[in-house]
């Protein structure tokens, strides 16, 4: 039986100013799936959501499913076609967190699938699956805030998770 | 009420030596109706699944050291783009949901934990997180599991034909983590 120490920090950013957008770039193609972890807050009351794209592809080759709980009901809603990869939403002036899973990136056989949880107390609770409709491996993958700014002092952190 | 199970998988600190790949599996071409992880070592505390599947069937389930008897429950809650919808499988024979999965080009994720599970003084409890998106269709998943039994997890089965006969189909992989 293979056994390997991974869940490898690749990078990470923190936001001197408010900014809309950070990409990841040069992303290793060693590992089996990455993780970005999202921890901050947005410059507008919102709620806003946050988005992803992959590799530079603006083209409207995203689609996603939600799940969430808003304080009242729990809910569930769907994208279809579209240009960004809308997966961890609701971020306010308050801190929220995103942690987001994105599964077997480097592979060139298979469509690329994500697996997202979005907290926020002041708003809501997510999860949430998405696809980006690529075979490519993924290379960047950009971070954006749909509305408003990511605060300064938010970080994003990309790590590498490699199965033996 | 805390759920530890539902934060495990997001906690940052899985980093380095605290995070290890134990064993992996990628079907052929021929399929497979069963992945199955053996002789799990008992020196991590938490294991955690990520699988990247399709299936044949419906959904796939998950028995650990080969114990077929009614001793599987679980809850759970999920979204299918138009409402959430809520449930239970209790007292399930030889397995119980971990994930329902997709087909074809649509390949469905799972990140599943499962905690404590060489404690020999507690029943073992485990959480999934599983979806499909195919651009139009698919589901959300978070499951909420319980195996009644003390002994220590040293084999998973995860099964495709849970609930209706099926395969893992070519190109899925499931690779298994111990986390200190």
């Amino acid at each position: 039986m293979a056994s390997a120490a991974t869940y490898t920090p690749i990078a990470t950013y923190t936001v001197p100013s408010a900014t809309a957008t950070y990409t990841f770039t040069s992303i290793p193609q060693t590992y089996t799936d990455l993780v970005v972890i999202e921890n901050g807050a947005n410059t507008a009351t919102g709620p806003n959501d946050n988005y992803l794209t992959f590799n530079g592809d603006s083209g409207t080759n995203y689609s996603r499913t939600l799940l969430y709980g808003n304080g009242t009901s729990a809910l569930s809603g769907r994208g279809t076609s579209e240009s960004f990869l809308y997966l961890a939403g609701y971020w306010t002036t308050s801190n929220a967190t995103s942690v987001i899973n994105i599964m077997n990136y480097s592979n060139t056989t298979t469509y690329k699938n994500v697996l997202a949880k979005d907290t926020n107390a002041g708003a809501n609770a997510e999860f949430a699956v998405g696809l980006w409709r690529s075979t490519a491996a993924i290379t960047s993958v950009l971070i954006g805030a749909l509305a408003g700014s990511f605060a300064a002092g938010t970080t994003f952190t990309l790590y590498g998770i490699a199965a033996a | 009420m805390i759920l530890p199970g539902i934060l495990a998988s997001g906690i940052s600190g899985h980093l380095g030596g605290n995070f290890t790949s134990l064993q992996t599996v990628t079907v052929g071409s021929g399929g497979a109706s069963a992945i199955n992880f053996s002789s799990i070592p008992s020196t991590y505390t938490h294991l955690q699944i990520r699988a990247f599947a399709t299936i044949s069937g419906q959904r796939f389930g998950v028995n650990f050291n080969g114990d077929n008897g009614s001793t599987y429950t679980n809850h759970f809650i999920y979204g299918g783009g138009s409402g959430a919808v809520a449930g239970a499988s209790v007292s399930t024979v030889g397995a119980n949901t971990i994930g329902f999965t997709s087909t074809g080009t649509y390949y469905n994720a799972t990140i599943c934990d499962i905690l404590d599970y060489s404690n020999p003084n507690k029943y073992k409890t485990w959480k999934s997180l599983n979806g499909y998106d195919a651009n139009g269709s698919g589901y959300i998943f978070m499951h909420s599991g319980l195996w009644s039994n003390t002994s220590a997890i040293t084999s998973i089965s995860l099964q495709a034909s849970e609930g209706t006969s099926g395969s893992f189909s070519q190109y899925s992989t499931f690779a298994l983590y111990g986390v200190k």
